[in-house]
Order: structure tokens, then C-alpha cells, then sequence
């Protein structure tokens, strides 16, 4: 927690305005704004590079590091920098000067001169701050010609790999960390040229506290921080005519695959992905949708046995597997209260390899499972060994982000914008809405307080589906939901911090709830790690939120336990909710882990 | 002139004079007088109002007017408040602070009091480099008896008034002389600056309002309270009224602390003070402030010593570093050694200070092994405006000025090593050619035999020579030569 830079909450009641001059032109903003701030008001901008504002996750990164938005104040001898600096009453900015305008091109250079520029065959060709923004200064030459930082390469993590060569230390990724997810995972460490940003003794990220939520790579403006990319080992079981490969899709990267082909932000793009799949050579293509209806049936049977048993509550849900790591690490003491359910991917795995293995006459081990997936984290649940059966190996083999996919769609040729709509295959591909609002925050509870609802009160004939009080963005929310005479008392929480406070509240025996849904990312998992990178932009996070929520209301079924091919895995195979069979595919356990 | 030859001892006036190990020693000074007279007949507000009208300024470097610091930290509103003792002294070569500790540790400890007393805080701590065993021990010697009489502590001088101090070693770091790098280091944090506003007065150690002064400047505290601010200002001049420790070394005769009223003429330190150069070599430039200190020329030895006319100059105060520079120093040279320093101990947080001071000694090192042109020279410039323009912190915004000030004042020495190849100098050993005279070598062998590389060739008792394309100019020939035969160029 060393940058003290995260967002503190707005301050309540009348701002004082104060007035300034930005390139001649008067802007009245309110106390405590930066100059970049009220130059956006008069239309200046201003490039910047380390800054970051994503206010409502209280996620700004203003550590004034990069130098870049330096502007000249009258009356200072030296320039300050805009992102970090607080305008005063009758200040004069220039943003434009010569003086200026050169400061800010020779620091990008000065980045330049230290960066291994193999932007050719770089993951972020196209999509990279620093790239963008040499070209906006126009740098035509680097006058710097000393040896750039050499370190390694970190890709010990099935997850995040690091290459510190291209970092900027910016600090996004230590702010995200420390401060908003509270892991803790980063720290700069030596100094002077050596300086890099680092994990505690330099322990690769496997074996750090890190929970691989991804969001450090989310933000990070250059391929410092990445994703470990699977797609080769995925081209490779598709083109092997012996192993009969099974793509199945996460809920909320069917609103966000479209942006990486131009699409608008909360584009739905369901059919074209499922046509783009299938022409990837995938032998069958199914729904995590499916599967999140199947945990929801578990996680409603599994909460209303703890509470006609005594059991422990709340129950926390557990298809975060960013969240679940973080448990493991940071409150092993509370490991009894997460639900037992696996994340429904690695159920749907399950079911792959043993339900419809059998349904299609295949021999499990000759079926692989990619899962295309919102999140990084998922990357590191895929080798949990806990979540591998014997003879049929992992439950799921390959996760691959929607990055990833984007990029193998585009390798693979195929025009994705033309692509005609295509459906799921059947047997495990039909899904509610419920199962759609997984993809982002108060989704997982709102679904399964849809279906213990019905259950609780199975005599009401119009039971209520949107439960509106539990939706919002707010880091932290509490609800109230009254059910057959019931008052169920439920809490959200989205990003780590936030999940922190609320899991601290339930330690120390402050607060009481009955079910809590949490999420790693930062607005769940249209947030998540994996997802095409939002450009620090908050609207496209609340765009893909809505999107999902649109989805969900489009769907003819809402209610997880109407949808039918579940209703005839458990006739045809698992038998009851919460029953022996159910266990032992469908249930998971914990294991505590070491702080750091 | 008196014995002193014109200086004035306030900061240092008990060092040498008492055993710092003995309280007693210290209160038979008047010592901890101020501290009677501040809690028993005067006001907070009346403290700081002494300390704002003596003007005594921050001896740390940036001269910051300390009554004003106290006042601000004073009208911080905060459950707690901090004061703080900057004892990090890291430059190289400068010891005021550590001569202050270990010669008069109460001085300090008194003057801390008197501020917490000032400003409302109850809590005292002071940052010292772990380099300063002497002066760790003493403080804490020191700290021990005051409280044992009651001068520091719960109820000092049955007063009601509570106040602790307590000491935090440092782990090394030049940059934790940076008061908020020093705030954080005490926080158990990393060694960086924060982004300022907000002020230490405002959000310092623990984010409380704390007030930070150097060794120096607590040193100078006291004395004021007892002798009042009109005593004060009687040294020094109207800006810089008072004294400061100077650090006196290199190619001068008598090399040591000095403290000297403010406004006293360079050349007087130097050739009165200081006795003069050494070997009677002419005087070339003095470089004041430490390592981020800019190069001063002969030209300018008129110069009264002040905050404002080291600035205008291209140089600084600092905390008191004096380094006097003879013509047998390459003034390109020096500006790399300096830079060399500050580049190593930069934090690294801000882009200009990690990434441009490295190119600037890239650049430097290119001129003084034979590789420079003068658009190098254009490079340096531009590149060390913009690293003391951006940087974020006092660190980097001064490391830039050994570079510049010599470039501004020495440009032929800079045009000489870019065009010519030549240090004029001859202490830029790559520039170097080593020959041997023939009209006085004896073919004694002796080069040759201790030659570490076997380039110097010659049958006994004939003229020999250096082959250049292998000599790696190491200086053994001419150190060993019985009969200085061998020459450099």
C-alpha cells in the first residue's frame, strides 16, 4: 500500500469552483481538480501515460511517474505534471508550449530508448499506450542510444506472464494489486536504471499470493503484462483427427468478443462466435451458460440444505476462481463457507467427460474441453489437480481468453462480422437467462435467488425474476430479499478489496448475511482479466453490463431449473440436486495456502 | 579578524566544547534554557513567531523559511502530529550533521521539543543513517538522560507537556533525505517521493501533519528562543540571515567544517579559511551543494554565499558540501562522477531521473573516453533541462546541475574532449597517450618489465616505446620510470 493513490470517496455537499486558464481559454472547475481534469473541460488534451481513472472502482493510478502530461504553469520554474497536479485560483497553464510539447516527446523517447521496440511481433501491436502514443508526439528519431534494462521473463504462472523489458512503471498494475485487489502481488524493487517492478524476493508468480485475476494485465498499457497464451496447444488438439475437441463459451465474452472486430461496445455477438468456433474446426461447440444453470441448481440445493440443516452460513458462491484463490491465501480460517461448487466450467467439464462421453460413445480420455473464458484465472483452475478425474484427465484442458480467441479467429482467416449466426450444438448447450447474468456482478446470486424463490414458494403462480435491488455497480451492496415469508439477507461484493472488508466484517463476527456473491474483477466478468482491454474506459464496462442484462431478458427461459437438458441430466444421469453423484462430479474442496 | 577568521559558531558552538556523553556538560551551555523558556513563558504562537522573524531558513538544501514550516504545521488540524529530524546526511564527503550529533546531541533533542511544544505534537522522531553508529549511540545516550531529569518525556519540567523521541535508523538510501521518501521509509515502505502537495505540514509521516527540519537547522533553534530573533539576524544577510556548516575538502590547504555567517565571499572560505590551494595550484571552480551541487568558476569566487546566489549561479546550497576544485581537474570528469552518483541512487520512480540521468552519464562517459562530438553537447543540454524540469522530486531536479554548470561555465573543456580528443586536464585516462621521452629514457627496462600488458618494446640500455594500439593506459610506466622519461598527452 505505498502509492496512496486510490480514489477516496467523494466528498459530500457544496464543491467550491475555482477558476483557471488553460491555453487562454477560462475554465471554472471544482477545488481539487487536477489540470487534466479541467483542461478536459475547456476541450485541451493532454496525453498522458501511467494515468488511470476508473473512479467508479476507485481504481486511479495517479502516481505522476511517466512524466508525460507535463504543462508549464506561469510563475513555477519547472513544469508539473497534469495528472497529479491540483489546479489553484488564477493559475495559467499553457499545455502547448515548445518547452512543453519537447518535454513530452523526449520522455517518450527516453521510454523508447529503454524498450526492446519489437512492436512488429508484439502481443500488443496496435493496442499498446506507448506505441499510440509515440506515434500522437510524432517521435521520428531516438537520440538515446545507451543499452536498454535487460531481466527475465516470468512465465512461471499457467496465467500472467511477465516481461519486464517493455514495463514503463507506470504502477498501474501495483496500484490494481495492492491497492484496489489488496494482494499485494507487486512491489518496484533495486533502484536508479535497474529499477523493476517485482514480486516479493523475486519469487516467480506460481508460487506468489497472486490470485491471477488478471486485472494487473487489464491495465497494464504495454505487453509487460500478458496473458499465457494456449491457443498453440488448442490449433493442436483441433487438427488431431484422434481427439474429439469440445469449445465451450463463457457468459460474458459473448458481449465483448465483437469489440475485438470493430464492433460497438454490447454488441451481442452469440451466433457469429458459435459460427466462428465451429469453423476453427471445433467438433462440438456448447455453453458454459448450460453449466452455470447446473451450478445454480447446486449452489440453491446446496444453501437450502445448510439452512434446513444448520449448516454454515452465508454461503459464499465459488465460481470465481480468482476469489477462491484469494480465500485460500488470505482468510484460510473461513474455508468452510464457500459453496462446494465447482465453477461451472470446470462443471461442464465434468459432465463432458462422463455424461455425454457417454451419450456420444467417446472414450473420456480422447475428449478435450476448451473452455473460452472472461478471465486468466481460470487459466491456473484448469491445472488444479483437485479438479481432475481419473482416467479422464482434467476437466477442462485448455481455457483460452477472449483475447485469444480473437486473435485465433483473425489467424484462422475467418471474417467474423460476415459470419452468419449459427446455434449451439444440443445435448449441453441450452441455457436461461439466469445463466446469462453470471457474466457480471450480483449476476451468480440474482440467479440462484431466482431459483430459491420458486422453490421456497412454490404455490406463488407469478414468483418475481428481476431482483433490481441486488444490480448496480457499487463495490460493496447489501439486499434484503423476502421469499415465502422469508427475509434472506445477501451481500455483494465485486473486486478483491471489496471482498476484503466484507470477508474481515465476517471473520470478526460483524456482520451476518446468508448468501454473499463475489467476484475478483472489478465489475465482474465483463471485467474480467481476459477480456478485450477497455481502454481505462469505464463506459465500456457498464455497456457490456447492460448488454448482459438485455441477453438475460431476450431469453425465453429465466429460471436456471426450467432449463430442460438440465432437468434430463439429473433424470438420465446425476440423479438429485446435492446428491452422491452431483458430489462427486460437481463438488469441489479447498486448501489452505501460504500468505505470500 | 579574529582567530576565526570571520566565523561564527551557533550551530556548532558546543561541538569540542562539551562532552556530548554528559548532560550536565549541556545545561552548564545554558543548555535546555530555550527549552524552559519556551514552555514556561511563551505561547506556542509566540515560538513560532520567533522562528519565523529570526528567518532562519532549512539547512538541509532547499532553504525553506523554517518559522513558516512551523506555523503550517501548526495550524494542521490532526489528533496527532509529528516532528521530525532529518539526520540522513548522504552526500558524500559532508559530515555537519553527524559533527552536530555526536558533538551536541542535546541541541538537538531540545530544539525538537520546543517545535512539538510549537506545533502540538507529542511525538518526535528522528532519521538517522545507520552509517552514524557514534552518533546513534550518543543520541541515544542523550535521549536516556534527558529523560531520566525530565526534560523529555511524559510531564518535561512538571509542565503537563508530554513529548517522546525516538530514533529510525535508515537502511542507506540517498534518496531517504528526501523528506517524503524519509516519511515513507519510516512507514516501512519504499524509499520513493510522494507527489507534493500534499505537504509534509499537511499529510506527512502516517499522513499526519508533521513538521521536518534538518540537524543543522534544529541546531540553530535554540539559540534563537534564548537570545531572541533580533540576536539571530545580526548574522548573515537580510535573505539568509545566520550561519551555515560548510563541509570544506578537496585542493584547499585546511580542509574541515567551517560555519560561516551568510553571505561571506566564496573566495574568503577558500583562500582565508581554507588557506588557500594546496601545492600554490591555481584555482579552478568549487562545487557546493553535494553531489547534485553545480560547478561554480573562479570568476564567480566573489559571490556571497546565500540560498538565492548558489541558485543563480547554476548551483545550490545543499546541505553544505564545498568541494574546491584545482586545474588539474577535468571539469568533465567531475561532472560525471557526480552524475554517476545521483544516477545509481536515483529511486527510480520518475521516467527523468531513471531512464534521462542514465543516458546523461551515457553521453558524459561517450565525451570522456574519446567518442563524444559537440551535438553530444546539445544532447546534454537539452536532456539536462528536462531532467530537472520534470523530475519529481528534489533528486532529480537537481542531479542535472554538475552537468549543466560546468557545460554553461567550461564549454571549451567540453569542445576540447568532443573535437579534440584531448583532456587538457589529463584525467581522463581514455584520452590519455602515454610516451616515452628519448631524449631521457636510460633502456633501464623497468617500463617494460612492469608493463601488465608487454606493449613497451626497446633492447637495455636503448630509447624504448609504447606500442598505443595496446596500452591500456594504466599508469605503471609513468609511476615506475626512475628517471620521469615517460610523458602523457
Amino acid at each position: 500500500m505505498t502509492n496512496g493513490n486510490t480514489a477516496e470517496n467523494d466528498t459530500a455537499g457544496a464543491v467550491n469552483l475555482i477558476t483557471c486558464t488553460i491555453n487562454n481559454v477560462e475554465a471554472r472547475v471544482p477545488e481539487g481538480s487536477t489540470i487534466l481534469e479541467a483542461a478536459k473541460t475547456v476541450g485541451v488534451h493532454i496525453p498522458t501515460l501511467c494515468h488511470l481513472d476508473l473512479h467508479d472502482l476507485k481504481m486511479v493510478n495517479q502516481v505522476g511517474t511517466c512524466r508525460v502530461c507535463m504543462v508549464e504553469a506561469e510563475g513555477r520554474w519547472n513544469l508539473l505534471p497534469s495528472c497529479s497536479t491540483a489546479v489553484t485560483q488564477n493559475m495559467v497553464i499553457h499545455t502547448n508550449t515548445p518547452r512543453a510539447v519537447r518535454s513530452r516527446r523526449i520522455m517518450v523517447e527516453l521510454f523508447l530508448s529503454n524498450h526492446p521496440k519489437e512492436c512488429l511481433i508484439c502481443e500488443r501491436n496496435q493496442n499498446c499506450e506507448l506505441q499510440s502514443l509515440a506515434a500522437e508526439l510524432g517521435v521520428r528519431e531516438i537520440r538515446y542510444t545507451g543499452p536498454r534494462f535487460k531481466t527475465h521473463k516470468d512465465s512461471s504462472s499457467y496465467s500472467i506472464v511477465r516481461n519486464a523489458e517493455k514495463c514503463v512503471l507506470c504502477r498501474r498494475c501495483e496500484t490494481m494489486c495492492n491497492e484496489v485487489q489488496t494482494v499485494g502481488v507487486y512491489s518496484t524493487v533495486h533502484r536508479g536504471f535497474d529499477t523493476v517492478m517485482g514480486t516479493a524476493f523475486d519469487l516467480p508468480m506460481l508460487d506468489t499470493a497472486c490470485t491471477f485475476c488478471g486485472q494487473c494485465v487489464s491495465v497494464c498499457p504495454t505487453a509487460a503484462l500478458t496473458e499465457t497464451d494456449d491457443s498453440e496447444e488448442v490449433w493442436a488438439a483441433v487438427s488431431n483427427p484422434d481427439i474429439f475437441v469440445i469449445a465451450q463459451t463463457a457468459p460474458a465474452i459473448r458481449v465483448t468478443l465483437g469489440e475485438e472486430f470493430g464492433m460497438p461496445v454490447g454488441t451481442q455477438v452469440t451466433g457469429k462466435m458459435v459460427a466462428a468456433l465451429k469453423k476453427m474446426g471445433f467438433d462440438m461447440v456448447l455453453d458454459t451458460d448450460f453449466a452455470a444453470d447446473l451450478t445454480v441448481v447446486e449452489e440453491a440445493s446446496e444453501f437450502m440444505h445448510r439452512m434446513e440443516h444448520g449448516g454454515r452460513l452465508p454461503i459464499l458462491t465459488s465460481c470465481c476462481p480468482a476469489w477462491v484463490k484469494f480465500i485460500e491465501h488470505q482468510f484460510p480460517e473461513l474455508l468452510d463457507i464457500p459453496s462446494t461448487c465447482k465453477s461451472p466450467h470446470e462443471m461442464f467439464g465434468a459432465v463432458a467427460k462422463s455424461y455425454l462421453a457417454r451419450k456420444l460413445g467417446k472414450d473420456p480420455a480422447k475428449i478435450k474441453v476448451v473452455s473460452v473464458m472472461p478471465c486468466l484465472a481460470k487459466k491456473f483452475e484448469a491445472r488444479r489437480e483437485e479438479l481432475t478425474e481419473e482416467p479422464a484427465g482434467a476437466d477442462v484442458d485448455y481455457v483460452l481468453s477472449t483475447r485469444e480467441l480473437a486473435r485465433m479467429i483473425r489467424e484462422a482467416g475467418i471474417n467474423f462480422g460476415a459470419l452468419r449466426d449459427e446455434s449451439f450444438d444440443d445435448v449441453m448447450g441450452e441455457s436461461t437467462g439466469a445463466a446469462v447474468i453470471f457474466g457480471t456482478t450480483g449476476g451468480v446470486i440474482e440467479a440462484a435467488v431466482r431459483t430459491a424463490a420458486a422453490w421456497l414458494d412454490p404455490e406463488n403462480p407469478s414468483p418475481v425474476i428481476d431482483f433490481k435491488q441486488l444490480r448496480g455497480i457499487d463495490g460493496i451492496r447489501e439486499a434484503e430479499v423476502a421469499v415465502a415469508g422469508k427475509t434472506l439477507k445477501i451481500a455483494i461484493a465485486h473486486g478483491l478489496g471489496n471482498a476484503r472488508k466484507l470477508l474481515t466484517a465476517i471473520r470478526d463476527g460483524e456482520a451476518s448475511y446468508d448468501a454473499i456473491e463475489i467476484m475478483a474483477c472489478p465489475m465482474g466478468c465483463v471485467g474480467g482479466g481476459g477480456q478485450p482491454y477497455h481502454g481505462n474506459n469505464m463506459e465500456v464496462l457498464k455497456a457490456r453490463m447492460e448488454a448482459i442484462f438485455k441477453e438475460d431478458a431476450e431469453k425465453p427461459l429465466r429460471r436456471s431449473h426450467e432449463n430442460g437438458q438440465i432437468k434430463r441430466l439429473y433424470e438420465e444421469f446425476l440423479g438429485e440436486p446435492y446428491g452422491e453423484k452431483a458430489h462427486e462430479l460437481l463438488h469441489t474442496h479447498y486448501q489452505k495456502r501460504e500468505q505470500i | 579578524m579574529s582567530d576565526n577568521y570571520g566565523q561564527v559558531r551557533i550551530a556548532l558552538r558546543n561541538c569540542g566544547v562539551i562532552d556530548p556523553e554528559k548532560i550536565g556538560d549541556y545545561i552548564a551551555q545554558g543548555g535546555y534554557d530555550a527549552l524552559a523558556k519556551a514552555i514556561f513563558e511563551m505561547t506556542p504562537a509566540e515560538i513560532i513567531d520567533t522562528v519565523k522573524k529570526s528567518g532562519l531558513r532549512g539547512r538541509g538544501g532547499a532553504g525553506f523559511p523554517t518559522g513558516l514550516k512551523w506555523e503550517l504545521s501548526g495550524k494542521s488540524e490532526g489528533d496527532e502530529k509529528y516532528v521530525m529530524c532529518n539526520a540522513d546526511e548522504g552526500d558524500p564527503g559532508a559530515f555537519m550533521d553527524r559533527s552536530i550529533l555526536e558533538g551536541d546531541p542535546h541541541s538537538v533533542l531540545e530544539a525538537m521539543v520546543i517545535c512539538g511544544r510549537a506545533i502540538g505534537a507529542r511525538q518526535g522522531i528522528i532519521y538517522i543513517r545507520a552509517e552514524y553508529p557514534l552518533a546513534v549511540k550518543r543520541l541515544q545516550k542523550a535521549i536516556g538522560e534527558a529523560e531520566e531529569l525530565g526534560l523529555l518525556g511524559d510531564d518535561i519540567l512538571g509542565s503537563g507537556f508530554d513529548f517522546g523521541i525516538r530514533l529510525y535508523l535508515g537502511a542507506g538510501a540517498f534518496v531517504c533525505g528526501e523528506e517524503t521518501s524519509l516519511m515513507n521509509s519510516v512507514q516501512g515502505g519504499r524509499g520513493e517521493p510522494r507527489i507534493k502537495p500534499p505537504f509534509p505540514a499537511q499529510a506527512g509521516l502516517w499522513k499526519k501533519p508533521t513538521n521536518i527540519n534538518n540537524v543543522e537547522t534544529y541546531a540553530n533553534v535554540c539559540r534563537i528562543i534564548l537570545n531572541g530573533w533580533e540576536w539571530f539576524r545580526q548574522f548573515g544577510t537580510e535573505k539568509s540571515p545566520g550561519t551555515k556548516v560548510f563541509a570544506l575538502a578537496g585542493k584547499v590547504n585546511n580542509v574541515g567544517l567551517v560555519e560561516v555567517p551568510m553571505g561571506m565571499p566564496l573566495r574568503h572560505i577558500i583562500e582565508v579559511i581554507g588557506g588557500g590551494i594546496q601545492n600554490g595550484r591555481k584555482l579552478k571552480a568549487v562545487q557546493t551543494g553535494g553531489p547534485s551541487g553545480g560547478c561554480i568558476p573562479e570568476e564567480h569566487m566573489d559571490t556571497p554565499v546565500d540560498y538565492e546566489s548558489l541558485v543563480a549561479l547554476g548551483s545550490i546550497m545543499g546541505s553544505g558540501g564545498m568541494i574546491v576544485l584545482d586545474e588539474d581537474d577535468c571539469m568533465v570528469n567531475i561532472a560525471q562522477f557526480y552524475l554517476k552518483f545521483t544516477a545509481e541512487e536515483s529511486c527510480g520512480k520518475c521516467t527523468p531521473c531513471r531512464i534521462g540521468n542514465r543516458r546523461l552519464l551515457e553521453i558524459l562517459e561517450k565525451i570522456t573516453t574519446g567518442g563524444g562530438a559537440e551535438k553530444d553537447m546539445i544532447d546534454l543540454d537539452e536532456l539536462g533541462n528536462i531532467v530537472r524540469d520534470c523530475s519529481l522530486c528534489g533528486l532529480g531536479q537537481s542531479s542535472p546541475n554538475p552537468v549543466l554548470s560546468t557545460l554553461k561555465y567550461f564549454r571549451d573543456e567540453y569542445l576540447v574532449h568532443v573535437n579534440d580528443k584531448r583532456c587538457p586536464s589529463k584525467r581522463c585516462t581514455a584520452l590519455l597517450r602515454y610516451f616515452i621521452m628519448p631524449e631521457k629514457c636510460i633502456g633501464c627496462t623497468v617500463c617494460a618489465r612492469n608493463c601488465p600488458v608487454s606493449c613497451i618494446s626497446g633492447e637495455r640500455k636503448k630509447t624504448h616505446v609504447i606500442d598505443q594500439a595496446r596500452c591500456i593506459k594504466c599508469n605503471t610506466c609513468y609511476e615506475k620510470c626512475p628517471v620521469n622519461a615517460i610523458t602523457k598527452e
